[in-house]
């Protein structure tokens, strides 16, 4: 129904049209991703340029005359209980948070595709063993897992989104072997294979552009799920190490003191909730976008 | 139906047993020790405390011992909390999280189930993209956000509720909303999108050509097939509200299971870590098991899986 009105609409003949930019029209259609999408940017931007006309380091200036002050023209967000400006924080808390979910979206994209590309390709009964340890590492708590890997790493910040991206795989390894399984059937890949391909070259460059959409579209949700996983070592201390600043971090801080000072808890969860909102409306539309079956079209 | 019941039993053993070993070699080979603190013990007290939990003998045969143990229902001492056994850890705990847990998930079912269902009744009404943008909202709002907002404005602004303790029995209502809030809204979700494609089935017209009521065809006819997915949801959900939440426990001072599980493994209390994996665990392919038994029910066609 939708491609009937965009065809009537923007008078396109999409048959000349590719995967790619089909999706991008059908994406522009839906308000609430394309909002998201806007307000991602916005706080991206917001977090990682705005920082640099500040004054260096102002995540740690500390004013202590100026303790838990209430929002105003001079600090926009007021101050936190040690006399740091909390709009800085939160700012300098977005980068961290921001950067460790794509980082460790990145190791996860890493592992899952390989792992799950690997083992679609092998099929049999070295299929049927990968996955089973897919299986057995789901039952697993994995609260507890993240914990024991930051002991095991003694909470160095930069070894965390390693720790993170290392339990959040297991959905994109399962994924893309479904992927695998089903297009390494298809005829043009045994026609490839007939011409002489490699086992890599198939992979490469018949497999991988086939099932891109779909990891991209789940990178999308894995960022935000990635962030709460952060945010939630940094909540219960196990994350991000004062003096440096995360979304979690500031979060536990306003909750502990909300009493007397509302906006500490407030504005950091504003942010953080935000972003989660707009990353997870613009992923349920690209997922849309993608799979015109799946869903109302 | 009995042959597929036992055929799934049969596996519960051997996941288990995969997650055991796992979490075992997974907690004995990170550094340090429930010993180690900033308070380096004396060197011979701590040999004498590793002998005394028997951590000195060779790893495998602590393995082989732990296993033997775990048949008989012992869980072990913990380490950290000096007296008590995991058994009792778990004992005294578990049955304050079990409430909180029925709690919410009555919450999210009672909440979700019908308005995922009637929201699919309704597709693309505003009725369906407000309540499917407030599901959204439900599903990203995380817990220590969601926990703390609600105790500032029901308890320190309204003063309805304590804002933390468990000792009224009105103290249950704000932990299970903040616990049971995302399950609502991911069964709401999830019920929404089993009703859209049941409805545009086949047998639903014939229903409705047969003259039934629109009550008819929707609830007897259609749910029954629509919550298949929530039923799958429901095992794992249902597990992971009873085992408790760190956070919930944390926010309103809840004296539950939840805590158990984050503090063993920061303090590294090895028999406390594998305690409460295993009762998970267990909790987990309880749960999956019973879901498999209500799907069979609900669908002759699983049975023969």
């Amino acid at each position: 129904m939708i491609l009937s009105r965009l065809n009537r609409q923007n008078e396109v003949q999409w048959g000349e049209l590719s995967i790619t930019q089909l999706s991008w029209l059908r994406l522009k259609q839906n308000k609430l991703a394309m909002g998201g999408l806007f307000l991602f940017i916005f706080i991206t931007i917001l977090c990682f340029v705005f920082p640099l006309f500040l004054p260096a380091n102002a995540y740690e200036i500390q004013n202590l005359n100026l303790q838990a002050q209430a929002p105003s023209s001079e600090y926009w967000f007021g101050t936190d209980s040690l006399g740091r400006d909390l709009f800085s924080r939160v700012l300098y808390g977005g980068r961290i948070s921001l950067s460790l979910g794509f980082a460790a979206t990145m190791v996860s994209l890493l592992i899952g595709v390989s792992y799950g590309c690997l083992s679609g390709y092998l099929g049999g009964r070295c299929d049927a063993m990968m996955m089973r340890t897919v299986d057995v590492l789901y039952a697993l708590p994995f609260t507890i897992f993240v914990i024991l890997l930051m002991v095991l790493f003694e909470r160095n910040i930069f070894l965390m989104f390693a720790a993170i991206g290392a339990v959040e795989w297991l959905t994109m390894a399962r994924i893309v072997r479904g992927q695998v399984v089903y297009l390494k059937n298809q005829q043009y890949i045994d026609a490839s294979r007939a011409l002489g391909a490699s086992d890599i070259k198939i992979m490469f460059k018949h497999l991988l552009p086939n099932f891109l959409g779909v990891v991209i579209v789940f990178s999308t949700l894995t960022v935000p799920a990635v962030m709460l996983l952060e945010a939630f070592l940094s909540f219960i201390g196990m994350g991000v190490q004062p003096p440096m600043s995360s979304w979690g971090l500031l979060i536990r801080d306003g909750a502990d003191s909300m009493e007397v000072s509302p906006w500490r808890l407030c504005f950091p969860a504003l942010f953080f909730s935000l972003t989660l909102f707009s990353l997870n409306f613009l992923g349920d539309g690209l997922r849309d976008a993608f799979d015109p079956r799946d869903g109302k079209a | 139906m009995w042959t597929f019941i036992l055929r799934r039993a049969i596996q519960i053993p051997v996941v288990l047993l995969a997650v055991i070993t796992i979490t075992f070699f997974m907690v004995r080979s990170a550094p340090g020790g429930p010993f180690s603190s900033e308070r380096q013990l004396p060197r011979h007290i701590e040999a004498n405390l590793n002998a005394y939990y028997g951590f000195d003998r060779p790893l495998l045969e602590q393995y082989g011992a732990y296993l033997v143990q775990l048949c008989q229902g012992d869980l072990g001492p913990s380490t950290k909390y000096e007296g008590l056994t995991v058994n009792e850890i778990i004992g005294q705990s578990f049955p304050v999280s079990l409430q909180l847990g029925l709690a919410a998930f009555c919450l999210s079912v009672i909440i979700g189930l019908p308005l995922g269902i009637y929201s699919a009744y309704r597709q693309n009404s505003v009725f369906d993209y407000s309540l499917m943008s407030i599901a959204m909202i439900g599903i990203c709002l995380p817990t220590f956000v969601l926990g703390p907002l609600l105790s500032y404005f029901f308890a320190l602004k309204f003063g309805w509720f304590n804002s933390s303790g468990w000792y009224e029995p009105k103290d249950i209502v704000l932990p299970a909303v903040t616990l049971g809030l995302y399950f609502a809204a991911y069964i709401a979700r999830l019920s929404r999108a089993g009703m859209l494609e049941v409805m545009n089935q086949d047998f639903i017209r014939t229903a409705r050509a047969k003259g039934l009521s629109e009550w008819g065809v929707v609830v007897t006819h259609g749910v029954k097939i629509a919550i298949r997915p929530v039923v799958s949801y429901l095992g794992p959900a249902l597990a992971g509200m009873v085992s408790g939440s760190f956070v919930v426990e944390l926010i309103y001072d809840v004296p539950g299971l939840g805590r158990f599980f984050v503090l063993g493994a920061i303090n590294q209390d090895y028999s406390l870590v594998l305690g409460t994996v295993v009762f998970f665990a267990l909790l987990i392919v309880i749960f999956n098991l019973a879901v498999d038994v209500i799907l069979g029910l609900l669908n002759p066609k699983q049975r023969e899986l």
